[in-house]
């Protein structure tokens, strides 16, 4: 054991490390609901990242008349400002898509990260951490939101998902951490210790690859409630409205009584769109809770799930 | 209740109650420290719009300052002062509704926001429980993929947006419900037959939007904790010995399922007091939340960090009850 070199170690884990990525995904599209969900999000994903090229018209482009009702030209109509409802639509998959991935994975990392050294150490460390997750865990994450993005105003995307990422971590971190410390004290991690590796090694090098379903589980609610937030926000006109988003998207329509007018299509096309989005990311979870709880798995009622 | 060494329950309770304390002190601080981490004052911001109108002369300036109470003196003293004011629930004046105190707007809009929300979240739990163990006994069947697949198709909505649906096809097209507002400018707020039956009526869709959003969560939540303990060792044993069905679900499994829910329904609080901000401010509904919206737009910061530490306190509150119950319910958490 203690003549291998850490470069042998890192060959012996790269490849470990990547079938167990692979097996975590063939389990997610064994399962029903979670296959429903990767196609779902497979197709958002395209849509943010081709979308304005497939839009009709610019996002921006208000030479179109006012308030038009759906038509052949305008397939969803237009805004009270004369813009294409469909364009807009397609346009703000970006924002939903980027801010909910950037948001979800800072948070994941920053769980990650709080949440193996919590898990891992002991005594008053342990308890500071502890006491610090718990207060975000209890203060109200939109509240709190609204009043950061209150004093920070107009800061544009780069503040919402700050914003989100301060409220949205301490979910996982306390999820990880329970994780982490009935891995501890098993045999592998016990071999690392008694071997003379170092605390930060045995955490990310030991215990971080065993715990891939959870992280990968936590990146996925995080980023589901980033973008439940982000649409949040913007809708009570808190994010930078001057962008073309789901969210700023209801805003305009709300501010123009887009419901009394009966413009459905601009209000409930946007809305429709963060649901199935937030919708997609649930259902994969779905799979992803099944691969580290094989108890919820469909139709086994195994014993002992290995925790 | 069992009793014996190690778990004696007037401990427990103390060594929750210095936690607690010790978690409000730090959410009061946090409000505290947020302006002042932040850029710029409150005092700049009121300036900044006066001087949208012609210049501000220094004069005005620091008559403004006065006004709104701009702290003097070093950090420590502020914060002295601001405990003080916590303490003494003494906010000042709000900006926006001036002279009008921060305290007397709160406590208006107190009640609304705690009956609305208070109630729903309560009956939300109540239901979406019941239904888990239900989906978690009937696995398999309809029973449980009915709830489970709608609930969790639900709360991925987005509150606002399940709010406007609601106000859109119960309000303005089948005019079931009043769209606005928590009673009719016809009725007078009192002990009244007809008042209490108008304010049921404002209340309904702003509470069925939070109880259709949350139930979900709820649902899942114990389905989940239910399948785990249906797997457990002393389930099987009560099976095998031929209890009743219904026995087994709700005496064994249930019983122990529902503790983690419990600790759920305290940390989810929090985001069914915050979804109520969004609820609040679509149906125009004057409770804290849409105090807090409007506070925002018309950068009240005294009435917004006061709301912000009503709403925190609140959970917080609420969360410490959670935690003597799970404690007093399941012995093993007191040692």
């Amino acid at each position: 054991m203690s003549t291998r070199t850490s470069s042998e170690l890192d060959v012996q884990h790269a490849p470990s490390a990547l079938r167990s990525a692979g097996r975590v995904l063939a389990t997610l599209w064994d399962n029903g609901k979670a296959r429903v969900g990767l196609v779902l999000l497979a197709f958002f994903l395209l849509l943010a990242l081709v979308g304005p090229l497939l839009s009709p018209y610019d996002a921006k482009e208000n030479t179109f008349p006012r308030s038009q009702d759906v038509s052949g030209a305008h397939w969803l109509g237009t805004t009270a400002a004369g813009e294409d409802v469909l364009s807009q639509l397609v346009h703000g998959a970006r924002i939903s898509v980027l801010v909910g991935f950037t948001a979800g994975l800072l948070a994941t990392v920053v769980a990650v990260l709080i949440g193996l050294s919590w898990g891992y150490t002991r005594g008053w460390v342990a308890e500071v951490i502890g006491f610090v997750v718990n207060l975000f865990l209890v203060i109200p994450g939109l509240p709190f939101m609204i009043v950061i993005a209150a004093y920070l105003q107009n800061g544009g995307i780069a503040v919402i998902i700050a914003v989100i990422v301060i409220t949205g971590w301490a979910w996982g971190a306390r999820v990880l951490r329970s994780q982490t410390q009935s891995l501890r004290s098993r045999d592998f991690v016990e071999a690392a210790r008694f071997s003379g590796d170092s605390a930060p090694r045995i955490v990310f090098r030991e215990i971080l690859p065993n715990m891939t379903s959870l992280i990968v589980g936590s990146f996925f609610g995080a980023a589901t409630a980033a973008i439940l937030a982000e649409a949040g926000l913007e809708f009570l006109g808190l994010g930078d409205t001057s962008i073309v988003s789901w969210g700023t998207m209801i805003y305009w329509a709300q501010n123009s009584s887009a419901l009394l007018t009966g413009q459905w299509a601009l209000l409930f096309a946007p809305g429709l769109c963060i649901a199935l989005l937030a919708l997609s990311l649930t259902l994969v979870n779905f799979g992803v809770d099944a691969v580290s709880n094989p108890r919820l798995r469909e139709g086994s009622r195994t014993r002992k799930a290995d925790r | 209740m069992r009793t014996g060494r190690g778990s004696f329950p007037g401990r427990y309770l103390l060594g929750r109650l210095g936690l607690f304390v010790l978690t409000l002190w730090a959410a009061v601080t946090v409000n505290f420290v947020l302006p002042r981490l932040m850029p710029g004052t409150p005092a700049d911001a009121a300036i900044a719009k006066l001087s949208q109108n012609g210049p501000v002369s220094d004069a005005t300036r620091a008559a403004i300052e006065a006004q709104l109470g701009v702290p003097g003196g070093n950090l420590l003293s502020q914060y002295g002062s601001y405990l003080e004011q916590v303490v003494t629930l003494d906010f000042g004046v709000s900006y926006t509704f001036y002279p009008q105190t921060v305290s007397s707007m709160v406590s208006q809009a107190l009640p609304y926001t705690l009956l609305l929300v208070g109630l729903v979240t309560v009956l939300a739990f109540v239901l979406g429980t019941l239904v888990g163990v239900l989906s978690a006994w009937k696995r398999g069947t309809w029973l449980d993929a009915l709830p489970t697949l709608s609930g969790s198709f639900l709360s991925t909505f987005p509150y606002f947006w399940t709010a406007l649906l609601l106000l859109f096809f119960l309000g303005y097209v089948l005019h079931w419900f009043p769209t606005t507002g928590a009673y009719s400018a016809t009725t007078t707020p009192g002990f009244s037959l007809e008042f209490l039956g108008d304010a049921l009526a404002h209340a309904a869709l702003p509470a069925i939007t939070i109880l259709l959003t949350s139930l979900g969560g709820w649902i899942l939540g114990m389905r989940n904790a239910m399948i785990n303990t249906l797997g457990d060792d002393y389930v099987t044993f009560a099976e095998a010995n031929g209890l009743r069905g219904r026995t087994v679900a709700l005496r064994y499994a249930a019983r122990n399922a529902i503790l983690p829910n419990l600790t759920g329904f305290g940390l989810s609080l929090g985001g069914v007091v915050g979804g109520s901000v969004l609820v609040e401010q679509v149906f125009g509904y004057p409770g804290i939340g849409y105090l807090l919206f409007n506070a925002v737009i018309g950068q009240d910061y005294p009435l917004m960090q006061a709301l912000f530490l009503m709403i925190t306190v609140s959970v917080l509150v609420a969360n410490f009850l959670v935690d003597v119950l799970y404690g007093l319910l399941d012995p093993r958490t007191r040692r």
